[in-house]
């Protein structure tokens, strides 16, 4: 078979006396170190030799989808692709090999594609300056929720409690929101799927710190009153803060902050194309409008005459939110996809990837019924007509169906707005051929929705291992091998009482 | 563009697909006022002179490649086996989305299964979540759960903890209206019991130790764990993994949480990052902890299955009852310590360990010779230690750059008392003549 089905871990391959590497052998030293501070437990490491970890880890990822060989229609994901060139970038021996407390005057070149990678991010957004050490998106939220504190907090403005943000946010959004210890307040979508002047009305008043919102929303639907939104929550004293993970759709079309949002987050491994990794590492820059500069996190990187530097921390600085310098090598593998796109490719990446799912979104309105029918940006959700859903369905059972077809998921079951929501966001790397095919694979399936809805109900056939019983792990979770070993041990002999 | 395969005789079907007459059309939900704005950016390039662009800024860097350096400080040069590097490259894993799909992400979660296997195992403590975005970050995550595990609001740290990690800190329990106090260090720089245990109060929830600690100085945790608990107080332990192949483990130690920098496990410096931060609990933190976890169960034929578990705890279900926010993590980070413990294993790991004990020790006692420096000899360290000078550090610095080394790392800036003293750290990466050279080049400063 093509797909090894060894699903053994690393540690049942494992046989005493086998080395995966050899390091020096001499000694300089008499070790003097005491014996209360030595391990005590032996190490029950696996062993095992190159050759075996190679094929070991081959195999295993062998066992995934990716975007290198396959189509994910993941929306709000913005699964595009990561150009090689990226990499090469990234690994380059003068790069990958810099210490962080290196002298600043031998990062010079380091130092410059953050500088230029800000002012690229700068004038894509609308921004006035970006800090660059939040290492994922969740992790750029917080750092934003964080200004938003630590500005009310610096004009006496304590009382502010509340944020605001629609029902169709990202999960991360609330979850953000009451990391900083604030009250999330959710506002309801309209019938056309957006936020209405009047339902931000109802909620608006002076203690509401921060309005979040995704633009387009994750309908894939752009704010359209988001100018009079900003002008009321501008008119309360409250800011506005941009979850950038729909970004891509507005690239060279619309700015957030021109749209007048005082923060916005980027997702490098979303917009700007570095590898997701299964799920990570990311990298999250924040932006703020001239007013919130000095609340940043410190340092900046910053150019002074002819080099480049750390800047002094401004006495308002909410302080660092990771150590060193943030994902410096995600940071790279931005620079060098925003050079390489220059001005007219930023322009047809947004452009593209909304030409992408306005095909998608036609050729499937009938198949399955569309949560808000009209024009779209980058994405669009679809859900279950209602003779579909009688057929006692799912939207993530059409998920795992689209995987023996050999397309991942859509995003499902989000927006929580929609019932039974498919997502469903192309980007603009594919083309349309491959958007031919999955189109095609969706219409095959609504015909088995109809036709034999136990194919689609058990999906996937064809995927190294059938549906995984989740209950199961989280009612007995086995998290460690150790774990799997008291599970699995032998029941103790019974001792007869004599 | 090499990147974008829609031509305009695409765009021309998918408008004809779409009924409209032009592009506008599908966004003319943006008002105008906001359309087209001017953007300055250079113009695009072809690959090979994006390669060019780069080579040419990377002139202006000089790596550890072609300096010699003894620079630690919270990221540390290690040897990296090769297989790492092919691993990583592997584009089903590079590439891969998070394994929210386990039925075609079998491979990213049964590495996420044996990371944390490795992790527990290592630190000696029951359960490892996926990975965090690094040490700074979970060790602020780990006092965040202490905070609310206990229902108390004060964490107590230690002095001789990282400054950024200590900075991460602050940034995070301030915004989330927690407090955080330190205790001293003597002036052996090792931690202060007495002073410790002076600072407890009854709103306590948690200890924070770093060890090795900031200084290089492996502590002696003797009975603490026992003290803190029986007054309700958790410990958490910032420790380096590394170390703990000849180290008493976090668990051993009695510590409730172990966070740290998983950097040292395979990951190249890269400036500062990406790295990973490990996250490991006892057991009775087990549904508290942040991050993505997977567990192993079967699927429907019967058959071993791994899956994302216990995703009650995150945002993505609970929203604003999250026990974090954290969404991504560092997944592809967390596969590269994996391949490198896997391949270390049992002998290795220990070895790894054992060589980085002796070339500091080594080192430290060269130095000890040298006229104008000075080094502590009483302290057991691992990696790296404390050199003072009798010149100022720039001066050394300078000299020593000039023939090809970076010193190490000051400690002035963040430890005022700590005049013109610097950080030296020497890792497996160094052989004998690499140490020897590098007194010989101290020796003339």
């Amino acid at each position: 078979m093509l797909i090894s089905n060894d699903s053994r871990l690393s540690f049942e391959k494992s046989r005493p006396g086998r080395r995966g590497a050899l390091l020096p052998t001499d000694r300089l030293t008499q070790s003097k170190l005491p014996q209360n501070l030595k391990r005590v437990t032996p190490l029950a490491f696996p062993e095992i030799s190159e050759p075996e970890a190679m094929r070991h880890f081959v195999n295993l990822s062998r066992k995934n989808f990716s975007i290198d060989t396959h189509f994910y229609p993941l929306g709000s994901c913005t699964m595009k692709y990561n150009p090689k060139v990226n990499e090469w970038a990234a690994r380059h021996r003068k790069f990958a090999s810099l210490h962080p407390l290196q002298p600043v005057s031998t990062v010079q070149g380091m130092l410059r594609t953050m500088v230029e990678l800000e002012e690229g991010l700068m004038t894509i957004a609308g921004m006035d300056r970006f800090t660059l050490q939040p290492a994922a998106g969740a992790h750029g939220e917080l750092t934003g929720l964080m200004i938003v504190h630590a500005y009310h907090k610096a004009r006496g403005d304590n009382h502010r409690r509340k944020v605001l943000v629609p029902d169709s946010s990202h999960g991360t959004n609330p979850a953000t929101a009451a990391l900083v210890g604030y009250e999330v307040v959710q506002m309801k979508s309209n019938e056309r799927g957006r936020l209405s002047v009047a339902e931000l009305e109802k909620h608006l008043d002076d203690n509401v710190a921060c309005l979040m919102l995704t633009n387009p929303n994750t309908l894939g639907l752009f704010e359209e009153d988001i100018l009079e939104v900003a002008k009321r929550v501008h008119a309360k004293g409250g800011l506005l803060y941009y979850d950038g993970a729909n970004l891509n759709a507005l690239l060279g079309l619309a700015r957030p902050g021109d749209m007048g949002f005082d923060i916005v987050h980027i997702n490098l491994h979303k917009t700007f194309s570095t590898p997701h990794g299964g799920g990570g590492p990311g990298s999250g820059p924040v932006g703020v409008k001239k007013h919130l500069i000095p609340f940043l996190p410190h340092p900046l990187v910053e150019k002074k005459g002819d080099s480049y530097i750390f800047s002094e921390k401004s006495p308002q600085s909410i302080g660092r939110v990771k150590a060193f310098h943030g994902n410096a090598g995600t940071l790279l593998r931005a620079f060098v996809y925003l050079r390489s796109l220059g001005l007219e490719g930023i322009k047809k990446t947004g452009r593209d990837a909304v030409l992408n799912a306005n095909y998608v979104r036609v050729k499937l309105r009938d198949s399955f019924k569309p949560a808000v029918d009209e024009p779209c940006m980058h994405e669009f959700v679809l859900t279950l007509k209602p003779e579909q859903a009688a057929q006692h369905l799912h939207a993530s059972d059409i998920g795992k169906r689209l995987l023996d077809y050999g397309f991942h998921a859509p995003t499902v079951h989000f927006p929580l707005v929609v019932p039974d929501s498919i997502m469903i966001e192309p980007t603009e790397s594919e083309s349309l051929e491959t958007l031919d095919n999955f189109i095609a694979a969706m219409k095959d399936i609504a015909d088995e929705i109809t036709n034999e809805p136990d194919k689609v109900r058990l999906a996937p056939h064809h995927l190294p291992i059938r549906r995984p019983n989740e209950v199961l792990a989280a009612r007995k979770p086995i998290l460690t091998y150790k774990d799997y070993l008291r599970e699995n041990a032998p029941a103790e002999p019974v001792v007869l009482a004599k | 563009m090499q990147y974008h395969p829609i031509t305009a005789e695409d765009e021309a079907k998918i408008l004809e697909a779409a009924g409209v007459a032009s592009f506008d059309d599908l966004v003319k939900g943006i008002p105008a006022s906001l359309r087209n704005p001017k953007i300055n950016l250079p113009a695009g390039m072809n690959e090979m002179d994006v390669q060019n662009l780069i080579r040419s800024f990377g002139t202006k860097n000089q790596s550890t490649k072609t300096v010699s350096s003894f620079l630690g400080a919270g990221s540390y040069e290690h040897f990296v086996p090769s297989v790492v590097f092919e691993i990583l490259a592997r584009s089903e894993f590079l590439t891969a989305y998070t394994p929210y799909q386990p039925e075609a992400s079998q491979g990213t979660l049964q590495a996420v299964f044996e990371y944390q296997s490795l992790i527990a195992e290592l630190t000696g403590l029951d359960v490892s979540n996926a990975s965090h975005y690094d040490g700074a970050t979970s060790l602020a995550e780990a006092c965040i759960l202490a905070a609310r595990h206990t229902g108390k609001s004060r964490i107590v740290a230690a002095s001789s903890l990282h400054p950024d990690y200590r900075e991460v800190l602050e940034t995070y329990l301030l915004s989330a209206s927690f407090q955080l106090d330190s205790f001293a260090y003597q002036a052996n720089l090792s931690f202060d019991r007495a002073a410790l245990l002076k600072s407890l109060t009854d709103d306590t929830a948690a200890v924070v130790i770093q060890t090795p600690n900031y200084f290089g100085i492996v502590e002696d945790l003797t009975g603490l764990a026992d003290e803190l608990h029986a007054r309700g107080i958790l410990l958490i332990l910032a420790a380096n993994p590394i170390s703990m192949g000849v180290l008493k483990t976090p668990g051993e130690w009695g510590a409730d949480i172990a966070v740290g920098e998983g950097q040292p496990l395979g990951v190249p410096m890269s400036y500062g990052g990406p790295y990973l931060g490990y996250f490991a609990v006892t057991k009775e933190l087990m549904r508290k902890i942040p991050g993505r976890i997977a567990g192993l169960t079967e699927d429907s034929n019967g058959n071993r299955a791994f899956v994302l578990t216990l995703q009650a705890r995150e945002q993505h279900i609970r929203r604003e009852k999250a026990m974090s926010n954290i969404c991504t993590n560092q997944a592809l980070i967390a596969l590269a310590a994996t391949v490198y413990m896997t391949l270390m294993g049992k002998a290795g790991m220990r070895e790894v360990s054992e060589i980085n004990l002796d070339r500091a020790a080594y080192l430290r006692e060269q130095i000890s010779k040298i006229k104008g420096f000075r080094v502590d000899l009483t302290q057991p360290i691992f990696n790296e230690f404390v050199v003072t000078s009798d010149k100022p550090f720039s001066e050394i610095e300078a000299t020593m750059l000039k023939k090809g080394f970076f010193v190490g790392v000051p400690l002035e800036k963040h430890f005022p008392q700590l005049k013109n003293s610097f950080l030296v750290c020497a890792t497996e990466t160094k052989s004998k003549e690499n140490l020897d050279a590098f007194v010989e080049a101290l020796k003339t400063c």
